[in-house]
């Protein structure tokens, strides 16, 4: 590809407002929309917020919106962009800090308050024995990079504005791992269906399309844990059967919540 | 005087990559409070670029035989020193080889989910350098494993988080370290932090190169606040160029491929299309006849790793990078002065199971796609081997109430590290750092803050705001980067080496006067301002240790003096800082004990 001049409209402001500003830049052989924000940096105006760390879709930190659409910076390429010009905005659910940058420190509170993983007795302290095949699901979970683009998305946080009562896609991809996890010996589920809120899920799988790491986000994480959730306080066959003593409840030791004030994130 | 915010904690841990996290958990198991500061948010700093895994000899791997490699940490160890050409601390690398397989178990306690073996137990790779398989990996996503599981038990044993938090500054008090000083990223808010003890744990400092692996984070300014207060620095001069970065497309130049590539069969090839490392003028002594010696033999390797040697791509590190370079240099390169890899061979199915994010990586950003075409690709710096001396059982640094640990110290990897002995020494050294901080910060109280200190930083970091005229501090940094890659790369020379140190003098007066734009609320250029002086400062370590070092070892290759020189293996390089210049003495490295001599000689 020929060396051309595109336009970038970026938003440029904070909290008490802003605007798209256009910057012209000219692009070099398959330059992502990051290469361009940082030669706009380097060349035009240094005062343009934005955050990126690996420049290789592993850290996650470069999210935006890139002619509307949620994405990481470093993996879109310029040429895929329609046009001679790519409008690049921050991430609209969280709070704005300056230009492209956002405040997504909930997201970070949300994960303190998940209990972590918490081996049976019999395997703790010990090397794991586990097969491939059993960990193969946990591990697609495992690949995720907080790039929080599942959290901007999801419109029980973006359009509901239910950041109380939802911790979002990326929580219920990290609840999934534990939950799975053969080693676990917690139960989630009653913060599942408390704080965590996974009954307001209706599974319209935006987060799952803008995935970077193509995690199955809604399919194969979310509807499981409805489903146990489902499965242990709202199945009446199962009631009625714990009732009559034919079934056992499950023996895994209910947990809510890991205390508040354990871990503070400041920024 | 500029308002300030101030926290107070027992230990305050600098950087939240693996070492610094790691550090928080043992500091906070020892009983302190625990305040950990990142420049980036919390689990996006450099450890998640590991790619091929964590070195730690577990023994886990079956030969084609039914026994199990016959792997120990004496093997590991040996293997280490061997890498490091004999530069390293004795007994730094003795503790990380007898420690890494404990703290590699404890991983999986605490939630990272790795490969398994058909038995079940951590799958173990070959790497460059190591003699039997020993790199427990996840996929090519290591280091992301690595890092989001002790990011996630560092938040379920407590913490207090300062994210996106640059510290400029370590505030002394009668030559101890008491407190940090730095600002907000976000809103550019000043602050200051009070601890009893401190650990240095920001990783490398990669960024005044051009063809660079490392983030925007990689600025060394932790190794500068650590110099600033009196520290030692260690072998500063070895710096790790990892052979195989990308050189094409130019936007993607620099990122690393990574040696699983070669690990799971990956072959190197130059214009000609020959297999270059068979050149047996590419096998250094110490390795004679411990590589395959012909392409038959190293496809059979793939399959049967007991029978056969491992393929010559596999030799370490600074072997690979120095003939990828001699073949571009004889004109045997690519159009864009690279050489071929090639794992086309291995199948589309197979590339995409054992080298996911590899494949991943190459289609979306540069649209190259691994399974079919060969990659272009050239030595990339990616890691510093030297850095704050840290002494192996605490990791106390030479100036008090410091400690350091990860990629910042020195001592373990001497003159070149093994690919995945970065993931284990953040593990083994974080958690000792973490707990020597903690015993220091038990006998120790707060200290007195200095405000002249924070004056003066205060002073350096508002200059560029207020000046009237001055440089862009992004044009001094492209023209070091330029003048680092040309004359402080991979070969070195006596001239190359003057000019590079005439060069950084001339930028070092000119960043005196910087002046950049807009506020303090997040402004990258005012942020790149106070990064540059830390790079120039830090480069013109480098030079100056580069060109006292008159041999070639490990990563240092000077073209002038090309072979080791047994006088120069028996010491390392400190640098201090003097009241105008940079102190520069030979000291020599502790001996070894006849346990490790002994040990060295039955495994080498």
């Amino acid at each position: 590809m020929a060396s051309k001049t595109i336009t970038l409209r970026v938003f440029r402001g904070d909290d008490k407002g802003g605007e798209l500003v256009e910057y012209k830049v000219e692009t070099f052989e398959n330059m992502v929309v990051l290469d361009a924000i940082h030669k706009i940096q380097a060349e035009q105006d240094s005062s343009l917020a934005c955050r990126w760390n690996c420049k290789a879709a592993k850290c996650g930190s470069c999210s935006a919106e890139i002619d509307g659409k949620p994405a990481l910076m470093c993996k879109t390429q310029v040429h895929d962009c329609a046009g001679d010009s790519i409008t690049v905005t921050p991430l609209r659910t969280f709070p704005l800090v300056k230009d492209l940058v956002t405040d997504v420190s909930w997201n970070y509170r949300m994960a303190a308050k998940i209990p972590p993983l918490t081996p049976t007795k019999e395997t703790a302290g010990k090397p794991f024995n586990m097969q491939q095949i059993d960990v193969d699901r946990v591990q697609e979970f495992r690949k995720c990079i907080e790039c929080f683009l599942c959290q901007n998305v999801c419109h029980i946080l973006r359009d509901h504005e239910r950041t109380d009562a939802f911790f979002g896609p990326r929580q219920m991809v990290r609840i999934a791992s534990l939950e799975m996890h053969p080693m676990d010996s917690l139960n989630r589920r009653e913060q599942l269906k408390g704080e965590a809120g996974v009954g307001f899920c209706n599974i319209t799988k935006c987060c799952t399309e803008v995935c970077p790491e193509s995690i199955h986000i809604t399919d194969n994480a979310i509807i499981p844990l409805k489903e146990r959730v489902v499965d242990d306080y709202y199945d009446p066959v199962r009631k009625g059967l714990i009732a009559i003593g034919l079934i056992k409840k499950r023996n895994k030791a209910p947990l809510s919540s890991v205390p508040n004030d354990l871990t503070k994130i400041i920024s | 005087m500029e308002a300030y915010e101030t926290f107070e904690y027992d230990v305050l841990v600098i950087g939240a990559g693996g070492a610094g996290l790691r550090a928080v958990i043992a500091a906070r198991e020892a009983g302190c409070s625990v305040g950990v500061v990142c420049k980036s948010l919390l689990g996006k700093a450099h450890t998640v670029m590991a790619e091929g895994g964590v070195a730690a000899a577990l023994g886990n791997m079956k030969s084609l035989d039914g026994q199990n490699e016959p792997d120990s940490w004496k093997v590991h160890l040996t293997d280490t020193f061997k890498g490091g050409a004999f530069l390293n601390n004795p007994r730094t690398v003795e503790i990380f080889a007898k420690e890494a397989p404990e703290r590699v178990l404890e991983l999986e306690q605490y939630g990272a989910v790795f490969d398994r073996t058909p038995e079940g137990l951590i799958a173990e790779r070959p790497f460059g350098g190591h003699k039997y398989r020993r790199l427990n990996h996840v996929g090519d996503r290591t280091g992301l494993e690595l890092i989001r599981t002790v990011q996630d038990k560092a938040v379920g044993v407590g913490m207090s988080v300062h994210m996106e938090v640059t510290l400029t500054r370590l505030l002394t008090e009668d030559g101890r370290v008491v407190g940090a000083f730095g600002y907000h990223r976000d809103n550019g808010k000043f602050v200051v932090f009070r601890a009893k003890a401190f650990v240095l744990a920001t990783g490398g400092w990669g960024r005044m190169y051009k063809f660079t692996s490392n983030s925007w984070e990689g600025t060394g300014d932790g190794l500068q606040m650590a110099y600033n207060v009196g520290a030692e620095l260690m072998d500063m001069e070895m710096i790790q160029f990892h052979p195989t970065g990308m050189a094409w497309p130019p936007g993607m130049r620099g990122i690393l491929v990574t040696e699983g590539v070669r690990g799971e069969g990956g072959i190197l090839k130059n214009n000609k299309g020959e297999r270059f490392m068979f050149n047996p003028d590419y096998t250094p002594a110490l390795y004679k006849g411990q590589f395959a010696e012909t392409p038959e033999e190293a496809a059979r390797w793939l399959d049967d790793k007991k029978a056969n040697r491992r393929p010559p791509e596999l030799l370490p590190r600074d072997v690979v990078a120095r003939a990828i370079y001699k073949e571009v240099e004889a004109g045997r390169g690519t159009e864009h002065k690279a050489v071929y890899l090639d794992v086309t061979h291995r199948g589309a199915e197979y590339i995409k199971r054992k080298l996911p994010s590899m494949y991943e990586q190459f289609h979306a950003l540069g649209a190259v796609d691994i399974t079919k075409e060969p990659m272009e690709v050239y030595p990339t710096i990616h890691y510093t081997m030297g850095g704050v001396w840290a002494e192996p059982e605490g990791c106390a640094t030479s100036v008090p109430g410091l400690f350091a640990a990860g990629e910042v110290a020195a001592g373990l990897h001497g003159a070149n590290r093994l690919g995945g002995n970065s993931l284990s020494d953040i593990l083994v050294f974080g958690k000792r750092a973490g707990e020597g901080a903690a015993a220091f910060a038990k006998t120790a109280k707060l200290g007195k803050i200095d405000n002249a200190q924070i004056e003066e930083e205060l002073g350096v970091l508002m200059a560029p705001l207020s000046a009237t005229t001055g440089e862009s501090p992004y044009a001094i940094h492209s023209e070091l980067q330029e003048t680092m890659q040309n004359d402080c790369m991979i070969a070195r020379t006596e001239e190359g080496l003057s000019r590079a140190l005439a060069k950084v003098e001339e930028l070092k007066a000119r960043a005196k006067t910087l002046k950049v734009s807009g506020g303090t609320a997040f402004n990258p250029g005012w942020h790149a301002a106070r990064d540059i002086r830390f790079m120039l400062a830090t480069s013109e370590i480098i030079v100056r240790c580069a060109l006292q070092r008159k041999e070639s070892r490990g990563a240092q290759w000077r073209l002038d003096y090309p072979s080791l020189d047994a006088e120069w293996g028996k010491k390392n390089l400190i640098a201090t800082k003097g009241s105008d210049r940079v102190n520069i003495v030979e000291r020599p490295i502790t001996p070894m004990t006849d346990e490790i001599k002994a040990i060295i000689e039955e495994y080498k």
